[in-house]
């Protein structure tokens, strides 16, 4: 008899836990218990953050750290065996693959800003680059403002282009935009002397010197020309599954982990590819610090 | 799963920019802020108004490039492509081989890729002071050289159409013409090309079609055609369903456009009788 009621009270527990569980499922987390998989959106070309790794898998920081939230995603559903599908987005396909539900989170090189925020969701800040202007060595060009009369490559739709037009504006600088479709070609318009200098992420263009046929023939120059914060992208209204990333990246960065993978990717030989030696900044020192939110 | 979308096609329709309601000081002023990017502290590149840009004046601009870009090569296309069709249709050899080497080398390379050769290589193997004057001084430079491989790519498919226009007349006609006294120039001027030109224009309307629809390939190298400019917008704004929807009405009316010019162009010229001008 005594065993009996265990048995029947173990039982209704599981029911009650299962049920109030299941009823609080929902968006993300419903799609990925449903569906016995994630779709996992990423990058191609974005070194360090996304990229193809000798091996045809897509490895890089941000794609770590989208790991991390799927070990996360595995236990909280107790799913030890979730399927991860890869899709690779291009900066194009980023949004309407993830608004129509074709991938669940997208890793790669993705500002965060309140502009697209009406369209998709962002986890917190995990890289904070700029823009600045790679320049051929002896080029005399130091700041935007000695591009006056000179031409710039700029990335199409890119923030970088939001912010070199608008100073040029406000400043009256004389500028020639010549557009191109991906960094690649920006680097090729600066290498055949189309343009005198191609304005992207700090980060970014440390990655384009260092891959080039001669990395001491190019340089950064200036002083930020604007602010860039790089996150992982949801979906909007799901703040569980924003919950769920966000703890996973306070743990990190609570528990100094974060500077570990950082440093993996950035100061160190990554796969496939040389080291784009770009140390940790202090200003994002202090975002992981800040984002480090206790529980 | 339903879409999870903010659907908003009232950027379509941006103007002027509104006032900049966030209170930016100048982006990348150092010193503003604590931190090494002047602060996110008062820095921003754009503004939080709904429309903070001039979106339509953007797909209006990118509309009349696609127009312009299109046209511009369409005339190469047609003038170019009617001597090297007409070359490779005469009994010289020489004039032969070089019009069939022009319409297999232009046919058989991908678009895309002539673009970028045009593009990235052709100023690199000029002489250096063309090849400056090409990426530099010369106004530009994206939009001419998308109508130059444009028009020539193009060319190729008319020259075999104008061909083919000419080939399917039969041979007594030539025959004739020439047993009449007319010279080789005189049977090409009043017996092959008046006929043969009217057969093709079915093939010409989609290849003029398909030149504003390949014009945004141009977008590759540059040009701020209707396809880069909604890009652009995509990326400005995240409504890309919005933006894109718009491109793909506005690329269908100019082809209706298109069409209906030629069928008019078509009823104009034909010539009563004639069988490969329809049936009725």
């Amino acid at each position: 008899m005594f065993k009996k009621t265990v048995i029947l009270i173990a039982a209704v527990f599981a029911l009650a836990a299962t049920d109030g569980y299941a009823a609080e499922l929902y968006g993300t987390l419903k799609k990925i218990k449903d569906s016995g998989q994630i779709a996992m959106g990423h990058r191609e070309a974005s070194v360090p953050f996304a990229y193809m790794g000798p091996d045809g898998k897509p490895v890089g920081y941000t794609v770590e750290l989208c790991y991390r939230v799927i070990d996360r995603i595995k236990k909280t559903l107790k799913m030890p065996n979730l399927k991860v599908k890869l899709v690779p987005v291009t900066s194009q396909t980023r949004i309407p693959l993830l608004a129509n539900g074709t991938i669940d989170i997208e890793c790669g090189s993705t500002t965060n800003n309140l502009t697209r925020s009406k369209q998709i969701d962002y986890l917190a800040v995990t890289f904070i680059t700029g823009t600045k202007l790679g320049v051929k060595k002896g080029s005399g060009i130091k700041e935007i403002e000695d591009l006056d009369g000179k031409a710039v490559a700029l990335s199409l739709g890119t923030t970088n282009e939001k912010a070199i037009k608008r100073i040029a504006k406000a400043k009256g600088l004389k500028i020639k935009y010549h557009m191109v479709k991906d960094h690649p070609q920006g680097w090729l318009a600066l290498d055949t002397g189309r343009v005198d200098a191609y304005a992207t992420d700090h980060s970014l263009l440390a990655g384009l010197i260092t891959s080039s046929k001669d990395p001491s023939k190019y340089e950064i120059v200036g002083r930020f020309l604007s602010y860039d914060p790089y996150s992982i992208m949801i979906r909007r209204d799901d703040s569980a599954m924003r919950l769920l990333g966000n703890s996973v990246l306070a743990d990190l960065m609570r528990s100094g982990e974060i500077l570990k993978i950082y440093d993996k990717w950035f100061t160190k030989k990554i796969p496939g590819k040389p080291s784009v030696e770009l140390p940790l900044s202090p200003t994002l020192k202090v975002a992981f610090e800040v984002q480090a939110l206790p529980y | 799963m339903a879409m999870k979308y903010n659907w908003d096609w009232s950027i379509l329709l941006c103007r002027s920019p509104e006032a900049d309601p966030t209170g930016a000081v100048e982006p990348g002023t150092p010193g503003s802020g604590a931190t090494e990017f002047g602060g996110g502290m008062g820095q921003t590149f754009d503004t939080g108004a709904e429309c903070a840009q001039p979106y339509f004046d953007w797909i209006v601009s990118g509309l009349s490039w696609t127009v312009i870009v299109a046209c511009a090569a369409w005339v190469i296309t047609f003038s170019l492509g009617s001597v090297i069709g007409v070359s490779r249709t005469v009994e010289n050899k020489t004039v032969r081989a070089i019009a069939t080497a022009y319409v297999e080398m232009f046919r058989n390379v991908p678009l895309l890729l002539q673009m970028f050769i045009w593009f990235f290589v052709v100023p690199e193997l000029l002489p250096e002071d063309a090849g400056r004057w090409l990426k530099r001084e010369l106004p530009l430079p994206e939009y001419w050289t998308a109508i130059v491989c444009l028009g020539m790519y193009h060319a190729s498919r008319t020259a075999e159409q104008v061909r083919a226009g000419i080939e399917s007349i039969p041979r007594g006609q030539t025959h004739a013409g020439l047993a009449m006294g007319l010279t080789r120039t005189q049977v090409y001027r009043h017996v092959l090309l008046p006929v043969s030109y009217r057969i093709i224009i079915p093939p010409l309307t989609s290849d003029f079609m398909g030149i504003f629809k390949n014009s945004s390939v141009a977008l590759t190298i540059g040009v701020m055609e209707l396809t880069a400019q909604s890009r652009q917008i995509a990326e400005y704004t995240f409504n890309i369903f919005e933006v894109f929807t718009a491109a793909t009405v506005l690329y269908m009316m100019v082809t209706l456009i298109v069409v209906t010019i030629m069928r008019f162009v078509e009823a104009k010229v034909r010539i009563p009788g004639t069988i490969a001008l329809g049936g009725d």
